[in-house]
């Protein structure tokens, strides 16, 4: 085995040009001749454009152009990706996604015009000189009263904002009410799954560039998959064919789904360079991403669970409703739908299960993944219902996951997937030793001592990465297939080049694959490169997103080098005049079993490209091979979590002292990248559910538009880390035995924290059932003193 | 147009700005200097902290021309002239305290000037000192052992060198 291959922590390779400042982020590249445009967004939440006059505002200084929806009539709108069809077997309602507002503008954010200018500030003088007239119609900001009669529509001609009711599995329906009804014990809870603002630290940026010569398009742009951009612009919006359009993602400053989606500027970009003849720039500032970002979750749900007394679950019944926001974003429609609804058998083997989700357009920011995407949100529900249930049964919150936890595998849940394998006891095992269960006891009584109030709260989680296989999401309504390819090129001496169609914005992927492909050569991984973020170099790709990058890109890879071995064999074969049956690759060498007859790698590699003693006849020179992975199942990575927090009962203000996380995994390629991504997700979860909230008024004014609102998780919000991935069951269906590390943190930590508290206030004598995340200070002290009144 | 000078990473530069122009705007757009980051328009995020005559400063947050004559480094000077990286840099790395690396410019920036300020703080003081750096990605962890461990080594090269 090679230093740095399958297993080890080798350091990111990708790190020194980020620490030297030579990163290349989308806003690093600049086209001769550039130009830079600003978007003129609504400030009202719903109105009709009554006058849009731009002629003042052309005559302003480096104005080149103006654009508005009268520049578009050709354009088509930005696609959903995802078709849901209802209970009633009705596809879902899908309004048209202007580039520019056409008539009415629907969210505070919405784009009305765009001034292509020759600097941005000159942009941005020219876009406040624009006459604009808007007549207010009344917001619809609460998804409740959006559904009621009378309502304000968001889409008049819909004649509804409902996008869709969705039962699943609606067959299941009347045996879930039935048995809710019969059962010993019913618990329910009300809760609210907050809406967030992602926030990558690097806002989106979109270059359009246009090649007169040979009518050649370019997209720079910040996305965590070009050739899906590719895809949706140019077939659906703007009419470019594939090989006409070149979609470049470099660096990507983080991404936590917020960069899958195709948006508008994107579009705007590419077609106005070709317009104006020259480059066109877009670079978000924050302020904007607030307002045009896709935001995360935001559902309200009511969620029952039926047991015996003895805490065996007999039945779950969620019923959600989730925003849309305006318009539909790329994946929207599937997140609250086959990423939540299937998910909703968690850890557990509940034996009826159904969830009813009606989507609702509101006058707000399309909603759409963020980090978990679906996943967070029906482990929350689980997780924080089971502790309620456990409350009320008297029984511990642990015995009572352990009661239920399925233990064998495969497992056939009733809302679909099918579970691989897991050993949910051995990471609860794990967990009470690395967060001290034992101890707390002892904390706790020294926090009382000081007047606190201190809790200990417990998840498990279970997510589902990889969606796939494709056939089935198609039938699902999946626009898209769900495979991934990678290309391996062995150059003649014998260092190679991975292209691969996942895209790393902050994973390591310049790191990981190398060691994977080392491993199976048995070569050193610093002699093979990656090539990723751009469709004029990779042939094809799905991107990175749902924790799929090692599983489905990975697996790609890897079927990629299973053939270039194949066909490296033969050539050594030749080369050693033995059978190609005989022939073994170790340790970057060829040799003949049983004897001592061997050839390098690269006496291979230079063979195949100088052919000269060469099995011509049999084989064609050179060693690339392209493979496409389309897996058979989703991947099921699982975990335990353990949140411990001291309350301050006079203030509600709660401190994170100690959170601890055992995850499975599977097979782990860089142990040192993959704690990384549980930390970053944990912070995200205690983000959620202590400090986070995109906030509306009743306008629909977002009232969340900065960092001085926003409360993002700061170093001191958070603690460390107690981090594990010793418990592993390999994945059974892909080549590498993993299944994705990305999101659970960020799925498993926000019930572990709710619970934390909840525990630390009951236990003190402080009886409250739930509060609303983000408990920041004043929702804990309210919820105290309503229990205290 | 009003005309800037100053020195950046050892080097004099001058160029042409307007009055409103933010001396990251300078840095990125007039020198190409591209390392440090713009990661939000209210003086909160800290991607575009540089030093401003050897004290940390959000370079979004003044005018170019308020840094008029300035010496400036960025974290295109922090490096040594072979290309090997700083101690905190080596740090970053060795510990994974970076995983975009779009924060990672402004991290490093506050967390040499804290170093300067401070060879030995405690885990709470680091954490504090970082209040005005956001991270998304690293839930902070290894940006703290990172910057601790790097405390401890320069703190060893002192001795060392005594
Ligand atoms: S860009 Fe300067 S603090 Fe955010
Ligand atoms: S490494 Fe991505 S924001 Fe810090």
């Amino acid at each position: 085995m090679p230093d740095g291959g399958i297993g080890a922590s080798t350091k990111r390779r990708e790190d020194v040009r980020f620490l030297t400042g030579k990163g290349r982020y989308t806003d690093d590249y600049n086209r001769p001749d550039q130009t830079y445009v600003w978007f003129l967004r609504s400030d009202v939440a719903h109105g009709r454009i009554t006058k849009l006059d731009t002629s003042a505002a052309e005559a302003m200084p480096g104005v080149v152009k103006i654009f508005t929806s009268a520049d578009f009539t050709t354009a088509g709108g930005i696609p959903a990706g995802w078709q849901i069809h209802d209970r009633q077997g009705e596809p879902m309602k899908e309004p048209k996604h202007p580039i520019l507002a056409e008539g009415k503008v629907r969210h505070v954010g919405d784009p009305i015009a765009a001034v292509v200018a020759e600097t941005r500030a000159q942009a941005r003088d020219a876009a406040e000189a624009i006459e604009v007239d808007i007549e207010e119609l009344p917001a619809v900001v609460d998804m409740r009263a959006a559904l009621e009669a009378g309502s304000a529509l968001v889409h008049d001609d819909m004649g509804t904002n409902l996008c869709f009711d969705w039962g699943f599995v609606e067959d299941n329906r009347d045996a879930v009410d039935a048995a809710i009804k019969a059962a010993p014990h019913v618990t329910t809870l009300e809760l609210v799954n907050n809406r967030l603002i992602p926030n990558a630290m690097e806002p989106r940026v979109a270059l359009g560039d246009y090649d007169q010569a040979d009518d050649q398009h370019t997209l720079y742009t910040t996305s965590q998959n070009p050739h899906v951009i590719r895809l949706l612009m140019g077939a659906f919006v703007l009419s470019i064919p594939e090989q006409k359009l070149r979609v470049v993602a470099p660096d990507v400053g983080g991404g936590f789904g917020s960069k899958i989606f195709h948006y508008a500027e994107e579009a705007f970009v590419t077609a106005a360079a070709k317009v104006v003849g020259r480059p066109v720039k877009w670079t978000s500032t924050r302020s904007e991403a607030f307002m045009s970002d896709a935001h995360g979750r935001d559902h309200v749900t009511k969620i029952e669970l039926a047991t015996e007394k003895d805490g065996t679950f007999l039945a779950l019944r969620s019923t959600t409703l989730a925003n849309m926001g305006a318009y539909l974003s790329t994946f929207a429609p599937s997140i609250p739908t086959y990423l939540h609804g299937t998910l909703m058998a968690g850890n557990y083997k509940t034996p009826q299960i159904y969830v009813n989700v009606r989507a609702v357009f509101t006058n707000t920011v399309p909603v759409d993944a963020y980090r978990g995407a679906g996943r967070p949100e029906a482990t929350f529900q689980i997780e924080r219902v089971i502790d309620k249930a456990a409350r009320e049964l008297g029984i511990d919150p642990i015995e009572i996951r352990r009661r239920n936890y399925v233990t064998e595998f495969p497992y056939q849940t009733p809302v679909a997937v099918n579970y691989d394998i897991g050993d949910y006891n051995a990471l609860m095992d794990k967990l009470i030793e690395i967060a001290d269960v034992a101890g707390f006891p002892a904390r706790r009584e020294e926090s009382a001592a000081r007047g606190r109030l201190r809790g200990l709260g417990i998840s498990s989680y279970i997510e589902a990465c990889g969606i796939a296989p494709s056939n089935l999401v198609g039938q699902l309504g999946a626009r898209a297939g769900l495979y991934e390819a990678a290309t391996v090129r062995v150059n003649p001496t014998g260092g190679i080049t991975v292209f691969t169609g996942s895209h790393s914005h902050g994973q390591g992927h310049e790191t990981t694959f190398p060691q994977v492909v080392a491993s199976m050569l048995g070569i050193d991984a610093g002699s093979i490169e990656i090539s990723h973020g751009d469709t004029a170099k990779v042939p094809f790709g799905m991107g990175t997103y749902g924790s799929r990058s090692l599983a489905v890109g990975g697996s790609a890879i890897v079927k990629a080098v299973d053939k270039i071995i194949a066909k490296a064999k033969k050539i050594a074969a030749h080369l050693m005049e033995a059978a190609e049956t005989d022939i073994e690759l170790k340790d970057g060498r060829f040799s003949v079993a049983g004897t001592d007859k061997s050839v390098a790698w690269a006496d291979v590699t230079l063979a195949a490209y100088v052919p000269h003693n060469y099995p011509l006849d049999q084989i064609e020179p050179g060693l690339e091979e392209t493979a496409f992975y389309d897996p058979s199942n989703f991947t099921y990575p699982a975990g335990a979590y353990a949140c411990e927090v001291e309350v301050d009962p006079e203030t509600g203000v709660v401190t994170v002292l100690g959170f601890a996380a055992a995850d499975d995994f599977g097979n782990v390629v860089n142990p040192m990248i993959v704690e990384g991504q549980v930390h970053g997700g944990i912070a995200q979860g205690i983000g959620q559910a202590m400090l986070e909230a995109a906030g509306y008024d009743e306008n629909g004014q977002i009232t969340t538009g900065s960092y001085m609102d926003y409360a993002m998780p700061r170093s001191n919000d958070v603690p460390n880390y107690k981090v594990d991935h010793s418990c592993v069951t390999p994945c059974t269906h892909n080549p590498l035995g993993v299944k994705g590390c990305g999101e659970a943190g960020a799925i498993g930590s926000p019930p572990a924290f709710v619970n934390a508290v909840l525990d630390a206030l009951n236990s003190g004598g402080i009886k409250v059932d739930h509060i609303n995340m983000p408990l920041t200070p004043s929702r804990v002290w309210a919820a105290i003193q309503a229990a205290r009144a | 147009m009003p005309q800037v000078s100053m020195t950046v990473n050892g080097r004099k530069v001058s160029g042409e700005v307007e009055g409103r122009t933010l001396l990251v705007e300078f840095l990125r757009e007039g020198l190409r200097l591209t390392g440090t980051h713009v990661g939000c328009d209210t003086a909160q995020c800290g991607a575009c902290v540089v030093h401003v005559n050897g004290n940390s400063i959000k370079s979004c947050n003044i005018f170019a021309l308020e840094a008029d004559g300035a010496e400036v480094t960025t974290i295109e000077g922090i490096a040594g002239k072979d290309g090997s990286l700083s101690v905190v840099q080596a740090a970053f790395q060795t510990h994974h305290g970076l995983q975009c690396g779009y924060c990672t410019p402004g991290m490093v920036m506050t967390a040499t000037s804290l170093l300067k300020e401070n060879p030995a703080p405690s885990e709470a003081e680091i954490r504090e000192y970082l209040e005005g750096n956001i991270c998304r990605c690293t839930g902070y962890h290894n940006i703290v052992k990172a910057i601790q461990a790097a405390a401890a080594e320069l703190g060893s090269n002192r001795v060392a060198a005594e």
